[in-house]
């Protein structure tokens, strides 16, 4: 750990709430340690504020480990800025210099609409997840886990996809505010393993039809999302679903 | 305060069995006559929702975050334990109870473990049936791990990323009880008081964290599923929503809180690096199955690690505890980290860290078989520190990780108010004084999976409970009381901060007091001091904290402030529990308490019971009752890793 100190120049999104508008409003910063996460940066910024007697910046924010995907901003136009494979909370300071401008804005998309400054409601991702996003078992009467034999392979594919957060990058990035790696991951975990086989064509069907009434755009294979995925969630995923949809829309009347 | 653990009668083996035979049952159609609250969404409120409305409840859910897929159980990197003995090497729940009675220095109830371990197997089943992507051998079948100095291999894993596979899979039975209504779902809404009518929990006021408004919800159970208290020493491992405000308010109507100075110390984090700090990282203790650790053998030796030859390097764990090495359990390892680093042997810029080396294990097994198995660890620790430790020795030092100590609840998982369930981690139930490793999974769905459903048909079935709507007058006291709180705590607000203080530079001053005075070595004079200077940053807290905006808006400085508020409280009852348990045991070690080799002293003659703490009201000193603890099928023996 080798640390040193920045000054940053920050323009940050001020939005009340969802009915008024939102501007961009300018804080230098200075003597950031280059160790800190971006959001111990944010953390800083927001006691500064306090002690000026201004609104603190409202973010999300939970683990700080980058798993529970509930942090995400838009950091000079990257989602969860320019470091590739991290949340912002495993952002560090280290990967910006002294005199920089950080432009930062909330996830934008019409399905995830502002609650306030950088927080957005994605609750559009629970209902797709809600639409089928399981395997429709109770609790008890299974049988032995080892009767269900899944070849490694299998369930490190099906592990590749199951690691999305759910943080909403992907459709943040897309230009038609798409949210199929999200969808598509969950529909590839299950529709991979023998368990998912029951409700495979159902379920894509419904968390296709969700996913659409929700708002979310379209895939042009623009490729964004991937390249923001704090998960690495291949695009692979999607050209699945669309397999499954096409599939199922088929056969499944 | 009336302690009746009501365990059932019979052999150790026959409890749950005979438990479930005598224990009401509600008849499945008139099941859709009552409504259960459940307050969290983590392993043991997601599986707990999910299971109770599968059954034909009415489940109203609440979480903190955004979503329920959110709660801290997603961090959780190491695994889940399971008496399947698919590794054919001795495992059966026998061992699997031993294990976590003796692990928990013999401070919890055999019978509530003995009952975690009988129903691990059917966590893995149940988990496996819903699609959780656990590692496989290339046969096909479940691969296990040993973990955290269990010398069988009974470890469950997803990667680095189990607990978040188990939550997402519970959060996909949650998901579809939603979508099936039988659920109702209610995100980004804290639980602010419980209510009480007739002596039973009837409802929970919430505050609605986007609109601030104040909302009432009436039940016939309510359950806590909200998770463990380690943020009262600000830095933690936790989530930074993660806090004691849902069981502390619990406490003050009449809840016990039991064994609240039970706090494990988690001996793999990385080190704190400066004041700007907001949480610490724990990485997967299974490093220790690879890493060896150690520290200079001269003091102040300043050399980089490289520089420093086999022969002036410290194995310590190797060497004080040649059959368990570097796999002793947690409060070992910490304990001994923190020796080292107060001896001056402490590594990194602070001086408090130590070493923990892979260069052995890359040289035998290679660089590809290491990173297979710690790769995501290892990249996580660049990702912070910008090091690499396939070139370097990690750098780790002991950071608050799970708190042991919880709601004091029967065999039911009931607390002391009638109708008010405490699972998972909000309970004190299962981990004594010391948890093992992948033990946390395991017990949040055993909770909420296999236990809370036959507890909630044994209550109402046994209860004749009236209906009460939120218009009751109790609903009414209770919003008018978290109102005039949150007034209280926005008194500054209109005046502005000029001489006044942060929410976090309290939480810091609590975290730095209980650090120092109630952390892994506690003695009298200390926790004396501690409790001696409490009031006053309580009274700073009250007095000076400013606190921007309102409460009619979101207001995250407001959310925080009303959570330190509790800690503030809550860390009196800790201190006081420390103080009266004189003897080291679990993760602590009561410095007047130790071994001739410096090692810890339990002392069952005085201590083998569980501390239960009762709430006597605002500026009352706790009362602490006892439940005495009954070792029946086991002998209880001083722990020795050497």
């Amino acid at each position: 750990m080798t640390m040193s100190s920045i000054d940053l120049t920050l323009q940050i999104w001020r939005q009340k709430n969802n009915d008024s508008l939102g501007h961009l409003e300018t804080y230098p910063l200075t003597g950031i340690n280059t160790d800190m996460s971006f959001l111990e940066m944010l953390d800083v910024l927001n006691e500064k504020l306090t002690r000026d007697g201004k609104d603190p910046v409202a973010f999300d924010h939970d683990c700080r480990e980058g798993i529970c995907g509930m942090c995400g901003a838009v950091v000079n136009g990257i989602a969860h800025g320019p470091e590739r494979e991290t949340t912002l909370c495993q952002l560090h300071m280290r990967n910006f210099r002294s005199g920089d401008t950080l432009v930062i804005e909330p996830f934008r998309s019409r399905a995830f609409p502002i609650r306030k400054d950088l927080m957005v409601d994605r609750s559009a991702f629970d209902r797709i997840i809600q639409s089928g996003g399981y395997v429709s078992v109770n609790t008890g009467g299974t049988p032995d886990a080892n009767t269900i034999l899944i070849p490694s392979a299998t369930a490190e594919l099906a592990m590749d996809a199951a690691a999305c957060i759910g943080c909403g990058a992907c459709v943040a990035s897309c230009p038609n505010g798409a949210a199929m790696l999200f969808t598509s991951a969950k529909i590839s975990q299950l529709c991979l393993l023998p368990q998912g086989q029951p409700e495979r064509k159902q379920r894509a069907l419904a968390m296709v039809e969700t996913m659409d009434r929700e708002g979310f755009g379209n895939c042009t294979n623009a490729r964004e999302c991937e390249a923001v995925c704090p998960k690495a969630i291949s695009i692979r995923n999607i050209a699945r679903l669309n397999r499954e949809f096409l599939a199922a829309s088929l056969f499944e009347g | 305060m009336k302690l009746d653990a009501r365990i059932p009668s019979g052999d150790l083996a026959q409890k749950w069995d005979n438990h479930r035979f005598a224990s009401k049952l509600v008849n499945p159609a008139n099941r859709r006559k009552f409504t259960i609250i459940v307050v969290g969404t983590g392993l043991a409120g997601a599986s707990a929702s999910a299971t109770l409305a599968e059954q034909g409840y009415n489940v109203k859910t609440f979480c903190i975050q955004d979503s329920p897929r959110r709660a801290h159980s997603i961090a959780a990197q190491g695994g889940i334990n399971a008496a399947k003995n698919y590794q054919n090497d001795g495992d059966s729940v026998l061992r699997l109870f031993y294990d976590t009675i003796k692990g928990g220095d013999f401070r919890a109830r055999e019978a509530n473990v003995y009952r975690l371990a009988q129903v691990s197997g059917n966590i893995i089943d149940q988990c496996v049936a819903q699609g959780v992507p656990f590692a496989r051998e290339y046969g096909g079948t479940l691969a296990n791990r040993s973990f955290g100095g269990a010398q069988v291999s009974r470890t469950f894993y997803a990667r680095g990323q189990t607990g978040q596979q188990l939550l997402l899979g519970a959060y996909g039975a949650l998901s579809r009880q939603i979508h099936s209504g039988k659920v109702t779902m209610f995100n980004r809404r804290e639980m602010m008081d419980l209510v009480v009518v007739d002596g039973r929990a009837r409802g929970i006021t919430v505050r609605n964290l986007m609109t601030g408004e104040l909302e009432s919800h009436a039940a016939d159970a309510v359950v806590l599923a909200t998770g463990g208290y380690g943020n009262v020493y600000f830095l933690s491992t936790n989530a930074m929503a993660s806090n004691v405000t849902a069981a502390w308010r619990a406490c003050k109507h009449g809840a016990g809180f039991a064994n609240p100075c039970f706090v494990q110390i988690h001996p793999t984090c990385i080190p704190v690096h400066g004041d700007y700090q907001s949480k610490l990282t724990l990485m997967s203790e299974s490093l220790r199955n690879d890493g060896r650790v150690w520290v200079p053998a001269r003091q102040g030796d300043q050399r980089p690690p490289a520089s420093i030859p086999e022969a002036e390097r410290d194995y310590y764990l190797e060497q004080k505890y040649p059959s368990f090495g570097n796999l002793v359990p947690r409060d070992v390892a910490s304990r001994n980290a923190k020796e080292q680093c107060d001896a001056g042997k402490g590594v990194g810029g602070t001086g408090l860290a130590v070493y923990l080396d892979f260069a052995e294990a890359i040289r035998r097994d290679g660089e590809a078989t290491i990173l297979k198995k710690y790769g995501n660890l290892f990249q996580m620790y660049e990702k912070i520190t910008a090091a690499n430790p396939l070139n370097e020795p990690m750098m780790i030092y002991p950071a608050v990780h799970y708190t042991m100590g919880g709601l004091w609840v029967d065999y039911d998982l009931m607390t002391t108010i009638p109708g008010l369930f405490a699972l998972g981690e909000c309970n004190f139930s299962d981990h004594g004084a010391n948890r093992l490793g992948a033990s946390a999974l395991m017990q949040g769905l055993a909770d909420g999976y296999f236990i809370i459903a036959t507890s909630i048909a044994g209550y109402i079935g046994a209860s004749s409970l009236q209906p009460v709507a939120v218009t009751a007058p109790a609903f009414d006291q209770s919003r008018k009381n978290v109102a005039e709180r949150i007034h209280r705590l926005l008194r500054n607000s209109m005046q502005g901060p000029a001489g006044k203080v942060t929410v976090d530079e309290i939480h810091k001053q609590l975290g730095r007091l209980l650090w120092d005075n109630c952390g892994m070595a506690r003695n009298k004079a200390g926790l004396e001091s501690a409790l001696e200077q409490l009031p006053a940053i309580r009274d700073q807290f009250w007095n000076d904290v400013y606190i921007p905006g309102n409460a009619t808006d979101i207001n995250q400085s407001l959310e925080r402030a009303g959570r330190v508020a509790d800690f503030l409280e809550f860390a009196e009852v800790m201190i006081r529990d420390a103080l009266a348990r004189e003897e080291s045991c679990g993760c602590h070690l009561r410095e007047e308490s130790q071994t001739a080799e410096n090692e810890a002293k339990r002392d069952d003659a005085n201590y083998s019971h569980v501390s239960v703490w009762e709430y006597k009201g605002e500026g009352e000193p706790p009362v602490m009752h006892k439940e005495p603890l009954a070792f029946d099928n086991v002998t209880p023996s001083q722990r020795s890793y050497k």
